[in-house]
């Protein structure tokens, strides 16, 4: 796909929880090389959009299309094989805890890759993907050996292993110091230069914000209430704008 | 009033856990098993709970004999001992305290296990990375409980009976031979095989609620500990119902 291509577009997508509404007829397009932040308070829905993009969750109405594909015409088979393509770094990283960084590097090999294939070519695959995010010495180490800026860069690692075209991070930095934050901006960045992936990134971190973002989506009310740069709307001066950046 | 708007939980929870338990049928007759899993899940349930399973069964076959002694003395039929201790060991008392301690060890075990990888988002990283969660985790743990009860409660029996030896050999004396020989005696078809049948039944609820009770745990660590307890409350249930029921169908097909 050529750079400046929408990957992802999402059509007027409806979500509820019970009587929450939590996204009112939502629509986005995210193009191809593109770093997109989504911003919007706690509770407003941004997890919730980016695992209906995965469809982790189903939403209520409405259309997404992904790399091309409507995901809800997708067979269970055509969705898996879709997922390869779309990497999701979880908030909490969702590290195997009973298995070793390798094993948890080589797990989504095991559906995408033939035993040939991984008795091949896995080995390397981990080690590329490991030296990608600068540490390839916790090969044999549980997560819980591992301190959380290592955790998050480990699950980045195992995201990248199929070298997704699309990466959806969940609240990337939460949780990190300021230092280890920017680290993993930084190596966000690293990563998207490397692979040109497409990005969509949910975050409150505005250091993080800054660093990494083309463009902003303010998730507000459920809706796309307004997009732009971050100096754009850092100058906006919309009340429900401003509060994020003051 | 309109029957289908009654909302009772013990219903929903009914509901909820047969939705869950057809699926698992569905999910397991599909081709691409994960047999490694599987055999590696077998090791966990059983090779890991068979030393409990042992000495639990050898100290109640022990009390047991121990305790059935004197009522037998009173009757003049000491010599009865190893025919009622072996029937009431092998047809009830081991394989419902095997399957308790597995509801126990395995279905709390299952119930953290799955509980804390959904509230820590394995289980939606399995199913983002294209493989099947519920294969993975519920289809072989289910198997292998399933597989394992029977194997611990046969265990289980062998290994009571020779705590009723030992119980026998406290304050009278009966030789190995003997013992066996009465014990065996004493054991028919219609006790060991729906003893044995049951187990396979009770290995299954075991693995099914403990496995629903966390694949469906929520609200973080709280829900995590939740689904622990209730899977083992629910399991230790369900056996008793079951063992209630398999006595009921014994009778009726008359192989008591």
């Amino acid at each position: 796909m050529e750079n400046g291509e929408p990957v992802i577009v999402v059509e007027k997508l409806n979500k509820s929880f019970g009587p929450n509404h939590v996204l009112k007829d939502f629509s986005m397009e995210v193009n191809s090389g593109e770093n997109l932040v989504i911003l919007g308070k706690s509770g407003s829905g941004k997890s919730v959009l980016i695992k209906c993009i995965i469809k982790l969750i189903d939403g209520d109405s409405g259309n997404i299309n992904v790399l091309g594909q409507n995901i809800d015409d997708l067979e269970q088979d055509k969705l898996d094989e879709l997922r390869a393509k779309v990497g999701f770094l979880f908030q909490s990283n969702a590290l195997y805890d009973s298995m070793t960084v390798r094993e948890n590097l080589e797990f989504p090999l095991r559906r995408h890759w033939s035993k040939e294939e991984r008795a091949d070519k896995a080995e390397a695959a981990v080690i590329e993907a490991l030296e990608d995010v600068g540490l390839s010495h916790t090969i044999n180490m549980m997560p819980a050996e591992l301190s959380g800026g290592m955790r998050k860069r480990i699950a980045l690692a195992r995201t990248l292993i199929l070298r997704p075209k699309v990466i959806l991070y969940d609240e990337p930095t939460t949780g990190l110091d300021p230092i280890t934050g920017r680290e993993i901006s930084q190596l966000m960045l690293d990563v998207q230069k490397k692979y040109n992936a497409t990005s969509i990134v949910i975050s409150h971190d505005l250091n993080c914000i800054k660093m990494i973002s083309n463009r902003i989506i303010m998730l507000i009310d459920g809706k796309n209430y307004v997009s732009g740069t971050f100096e754009s709307l850092h100058l906006n001066t919309d009340p429900k704008v401003k509060e994020f950046f003051d | 009033m309109d029957i289908f708007k009654i909302e009772s939980p013990f219903l929903k929870e009914a509901g909820e856990i047969s939705r869950f338990t057809s699926r698992f049928f569905k999910e397991a007759s599909k081709p691409n098993q994960e047999w490694e899993v599987f055999l590696n899940q077998c090791f966990w349930v059983g090779y890991k709970t068979l030393t409990l399973v042992g000495i639990t069964a050898f100290i109640i076959g022990l009390v047991l004999t121990i305790q059935s002694r004197p009522t037998l003395l009173e009757f003049g039929a000491e010599s009865l001992l190893p025919a009622m201790v072996s029937v009431s060991l092998v047809r009830e008392i081991s394989p419902v305290i095997v399957a308790l301690i597995c509801a126990g060890k395995i279905g709390s075990g299952m119930g953290a296990e799955l509980g804390s990888m959904r509230v820590t988002e394995q289980i939606d990283a399995m199913e983002v990375s294209g493989t099947n969660p519920f294969k993975y985790l519920v289809v072989t743990r289910v198997w292998a409980t399933t597989l394992m009860v029977p194997v611990l409660s046969s265990v289980g029996n062998a290994v009571s009976l020779y705590g009723g030896y030992l119980g026998v050999n406290i304050r009278g004396h009966v030789s190995w031979n003997l013992y066996w020989f009465q014990v065996f005696d004493a054991l028919s078809f219609g006790d060991v095989l729906p003893s044995l049948i049951k187990t396979f039944f009770f290995g299954f609820a075991i693995g099914i609620v403990g496995c629903y009770k966390g694949y469906n745990s929520q609200k973080g660590t709280e829900g995590v500990g939740r689904s622990a307890t209730t899977a083992v409350i629910v399991a230790s249930l369900l056996v008793f119902i079951l063992d209630l029921i398999a006595v009921q169908v014994t009778d009726l097909l008359g192989l008591t």
